[in-house]
């Protein structure tokens, strides 16, 4: 009974941590048809960039986390607007390319300017030790890790579902000729999308780093885990993202805990099935 | 849209009349590079003849990327199926001739050409990407586990090759695993350039070119590229014997993402869709990779980065394709 709680504990914040980072690379993907692998590496310096706030700078934790996003997010533009905008709507292996080359870019700065080894942030004390339960206690970086992916989840919800822009980015995303043809300024909504995912990496990234330790390899140890939970929840939806993430991050903690010696061999077992299963996608609205 | 297909298909016809001429030329170039690698490298031969090792893996991922068409981050499986085959048979069958654990080799790497090639080619696009990262980690991780039989994280060692036909020993300075990995990557790039002209080579680039009317005229996609497949895993299987019995020890970083991701590189560097373009790519990258990472490992990863950056933006056919490309129009202009 221990077991099986700290496991669905562990699942779901690992899940959530997933979820807020690679919801972006869906919503580019879905959206803008980019096979993007260097996200994890914008995590990565989201990562970064809180580690050097608050260790070397020595500013609080909330502001580490804002310095983060808009760093990444001001990092991220020119690259955008420098190299995707050039492989938009090219073939598929073209994007992958260019993508490993920008990860591995990165990852030879981060190296470089930052060394190989391990980055912490430190956690502010409300963060640390562990809530009682009454029954059980677990640790509070835990719930906050899951009430930021669920608040990110209902967050952009509301802006997809309730608002304007998300009306526009929708119309977007069916068919993005038809609705510049109606006067949405898609170039806008494209950036905006970029910044926002981006910005969602980040966050992630420093959420995450108690789960996932930003070392410079991050980039490349992840991306396959990020690229694949778009996969399996489909390119584009909300609710198939979330479903993928706590499905696969619960496969991924049990083997974890019950079977360590196997690695990640259920889960790359579990990925094969899916695929094979539903090839566009939980939530498949992918053309 | 037309003329552009007419033109691509035409192309490969016409040069088949002069194929002979062209392959026996092929022969040549692959002789005389040999030869001139002998005798500027004397002392690195073993980097020479881990470069024909790679080279095969990346003209057996041109097959299946370059002319069907099928993206994959996974194929090091294929590669690394042969290494264990071979490996594995020297060490627990003790079957140590060197052309019996090529023919090992062959058969490990088309098996796990069989199986990739069936749960990859289920999908397309992206989901085919992530089908064929989840597999390549499926094949390390097993190898990992099954420690018995692979060594584990270890590597398995202890492969002792006996002397070549019974009479070239390996000596310490790999010059039989040199002129063997030449012989091999002759052989097999001689009987590539058949397979690419044969009408089933033709149907492959077909099948990439446009799947559904090729259906329409009676073809079968999917077994078409399921049998290219298993070729494809056979000379990879190759590469991979050849790596075993040159290294005599397989790691577990010869069936890695790394390793995909890398050759992947390299085709493109080169060029997909020519079997010159994927050997011109390993070279060069191999090349580079032995001078920038000797001088500093991390500084070597941004400078694969930008490459890879810079092919994508401004030589997006590789070396040998835009090479060719210029010659061609420059030939054109002359006439």
């Amino acid at each position: 009974m221990q077991t099986i709680f700290s496991i669905a504990v562990d699942a779901l914040a690992y899940g959530m941590v997933l979820f807020v980072i690679s919801i972006g690379l869906s919503v580019t993907l879905g959206l803008m048809r980019v096979v993007n692998l260097a996200h994890g590496a914008f995590a990565m310096i989201g990562g970064y960039i809180a580690s050097y706030a608050a260790r070397d700078l020595g500013v609080g934790y909330g502001l580490a986390v804002l310095i983060a996003v808009f760093g990444t997010i001001v990092i991220a533009i020119p690259i955008e607007r420098l190299l995707y905008r050039r492989i938009y709507g090219r073939p598929e292996l073209t994007q992958v390319l260019m993508t490993i080359g920008i990860t591995f870019c990165i990852i030879g700065i981060a190296n470089y300017v930052f060394g190989p080894t391990l980055k912490t942030i430190p956690l502010p004390p409300s963060l640390q030790g562990s809530a009682d339960l009454g029954f059980r206690s677990i640790a509070v970086h835990r719930i906050f890790a899951i009430v930021c992916g669920l608040c990110v989840a209902a967050a952009l919800w509301y802006a997809i579902e309730r608002t304007a822009f998300g009306v526009r980015l929708r119309a977007a995303v069916d068919d993005a000729a038809m609705a510049a043809a109606l006067g949405v300024r898609t170039e806008v909504i494209y950036a905006v999308s970029f910044a926002v995912a981006v910005g969602l990496a980040a966050f992630g990234g420093v959420v995450g780093a108690e789960l996932l330790p930003v070392e410079p390899y991050y980039a490349l140890r992840y991306m396959v885990t990020f690229l694949v939970v778009v996969s399996v929840g489909g390119a584009g939806s909300i609710p198939g993202a979330l479903a993928a993430c706590l499905l696969l991050g619960g496969i991924d903690t049990t083997g974890r805990y019950l079977m360590p010696e196997f690695g990640e061999f259920f889960f790359y077992l579990a990925v094969i099935a899916i695929v094979c299963v539903f090839p566009r996608g939980l939530a498949g609205r992918m053309k | 849209m037309t003329t552009a297909t007419t033109n691509q298909a035409e192309a490969p016809l016409l040069s088949g009349r002069h194929g002979l001429g062209r392959d026996l030329a092929a022969l040549a170039v692959i002789l005389v590079l040999a030869v001139i690698g002998y005798l500027l490298f004397p002392n690195n031969l073993a980097l020479l003849t881990r470069i024909m090792a790679i080279a095969l893996l990346v003209l057996s991922l041109d097959l299946v990327t370059g002319y069907c068409g099928v993206a994959t981050l996974g194929h090091a499986a294929l590669f690394g199926s042969g290494a264990y085959a071979a490996g594995i048979a020297a060490v627990h069958f003790g079957i140590t001739d060197p052309l019996l654990m090529v023919a090992a080799g062959i058969i490990g790497g088309a098996l796990a050409g069989l199986v990739c090639g069936v749960v990859i080619l289920r999908a397309h696009g992206l989901p085919q990407l992530v089908l064929s990262i989840a597999l390549i980690h499926l094949f390390h991780e097993f190898a990992n586990k099954a420690s018995s039989w692979t060594g584990g994280s270890d590597g398995l060692a202890g492969i002792a090759p006996d002397p070549l036909f019974g009479i070239f020993a390996y000596d310490l300075w790999g010059r039989t695993a040199y002129v063997f990995a030449v012989v091999l990557l002759a052989i097999v790039f001689m009987f590539l350039r058949l397979v690419v002209r044969s009408p089933f080579g033709m149907l492959c680039r077909g099948i990439k070119e446009d799947p559904i009317r090729i259906q329409a005229m009676g073809g079968s996609p999917t077994i078409a590229l399921l049998k290219m497949y298993v070729i494809s895993g056979a000379v990879a299987g190759v590469g991979g014997a050849l790596n075993a019995v040159s290294t005599q020890v397989v790691g577990l970083d010869s069936l890695s993402f790394t390793l995909s991701a890398e050759s992947l590189v390299m085709l493109v560097l080169g060029g997909t869709g020519s079997l010159f373009g994927a050997v011109t790519g390993t070279i060069v990258f191999m090349l580079f990779e032995d001078l920038v990472s000797a001088a500093n490992p991390f500084h070597w990863l941004t400078m694969v980065g930008a490459l890879l950056i810079a092919v994508v933006l401004f030589a997006p056919k590789g070396l040998y394709g835009t090479v060719a490309e210029v010659l061609a129009r420059r030939r054109g202009a002359g006439r």
